[in-house]
């Protein structure tokens, strides 16, 4: 690990990655042992090891996958279901399957056909879907805290991007910890954002964590993947440039580079937009009326 | 000299032994931080010899749907 001038063989490893964990949740106090944990696992490395860390620390932790119904020749959410659902019976833990066709009517792809959002990929379908099943799921089964497999280079992409762009409403939602901010939101919290991929990869291979190695086939030539790929050729290098990227604006944004005055209320939202009640779900929404996830399935009715 | 095989995903390149896997990674235009190189199934560092007749394994290490689950 370059970027921390540090080494270690396949038995410290692991142990220093769940050490490490475990003082990025006090650091940023993501929650408490007496919280009760939802792990959103897609079958990947990252959300995989996010359970298995957790699990190992000796948190109240369960898991919930989200069947999107996409198969890309090669049934990649089966595949991924089917190691996740092993991953849990071989702990004894709890996983929850939600499935999205099941509850919209249609599989993602479907579904992005119909509503032509997204310019003719099912991402932005995809990413809304899962929040809404996410947040749902979540606060209906009444737990405390979402936790999400993020790591630094997702962080860092979405930085860059955010940056190139000035988004600054992006740029002061990003977090490591998200509030609730309104009734239909649960708090969000990524343990891993300061973990690189190649970390999580490597932690994934020392533990014999089985994962789902291929990408998703929505994701090919994707930006996120583009920006990763830009900040990798940087870190090559420079060592510690996308570890620096990212916490020197964790650090600019703690001494109020992007403080907004409604900052952290309940029912305003991160870029200081006023948050509304979807009368259908009864979750958040910026404009009256429906949410953009209901206004979304009532075009496939 | 005996040449090692190196794969990532389904691609195959040749690289010539003795070589560390640093500069056989450079001499492939492959980004190491994109990658983990394992020998047998073992992780192993950029520091390390290739030796002859071996067969390395690169993990690609980059995964990125637009909201991770």
């Amino acid at each position: 690990m370059r970027q921390h001038k540090l080494a270690l063989c396949a038995m410290h490893f692991p142990q220093w990655m769940v050490e490490q964990t475990q003082r990025f949740i006090e650091k940023y106090r993501m929650f408490t042992p007496d919280d009760r944990v939802l792990v959103a696992v897609s079958g990947g490395k990252d959300s995989l090891s996010l359970w298995d860390i957790l699990w190992q620390l000796g948190y109240n932790v369960d898991g919930v996958y989200i069947a999107l119904g996409i198969d890309g020749g090669f049934g990649y959410s089966q595949k991924s279901q089917a190691l996740c659902e092993k991953f849990a019976d071989q702990r004894g833990l709890k996983l929850m399957v939600i499935d999205a066709p099941q509850q919209i009517g249609v599989t993602i792809p479907e579904l992005a056909k119909v509503t032509q959002r997204g310019k003719n990929k099912p991402c932005s379908v995809c990413g809304l879907t899962k929040r809404h099943l996410l947040d749902r799921v979540a606060l209906e089964r009444k737990y405390d805290v979402l936790a999400t497999g993020h790591n630094l280079d997702d962080e860092a992409a979405v930085l860059f991007g955010n940056t190139l762009n000035w988004h600054i409403g992006y740029l002061h939602r990003q977090s490591p910890v998200l509030p609730a901010r309104h009734a239909g939101l649960v708090r969000k919290v990524k343990p891993l954002c300061r973990f690189y991929e190649r970390e999580m990869a490597a932690y994934a291979l020392v533990r014999g964590i089985e994962y789902i190695y291929e990408e998703c086939p929505h994701a090919e030539g994707s930006t996120t993947i583009y920006y990763k790929s830009l900040l990798n050729q940087l870190e090559a290098d420079r060592p510690g440039a996308k570890l620096s990227f990212y916490l020197s604006f964790l650090q600019a944004k703690q001494r109020g580079l992007f403080a907004q005055p409604q900052e952290g209320e309940e029912g305003v939202g991160a870029g200081g937009e006023r948050l509304y009640t979807c009368p259908s779900c009864g979750g958040p929404t910026t404009v009256e009326g429906l949410c953009a996830f209901c206004r979304m399935v009532e075009k496939v009715k | 000299m005996e040449t090692v095989k190196i794969v990532l995903r389904d691609q195959e390149y040749e690289v010539k032994s003795g070589m560390t896997l640093r500069d056989a990674l450079a001499k492939l235009g492959i980004n190491r931080e994109s990658v983990l190189a394992t020998r047998q199934g073992e992780l192993i560092t950029d520091d390390e010899i290739l030796l002859p007749g071996e067969t390395i394994r690169l993990v690609a290490v980059i995964s990125g749907g637009s909201a991770k689950a």
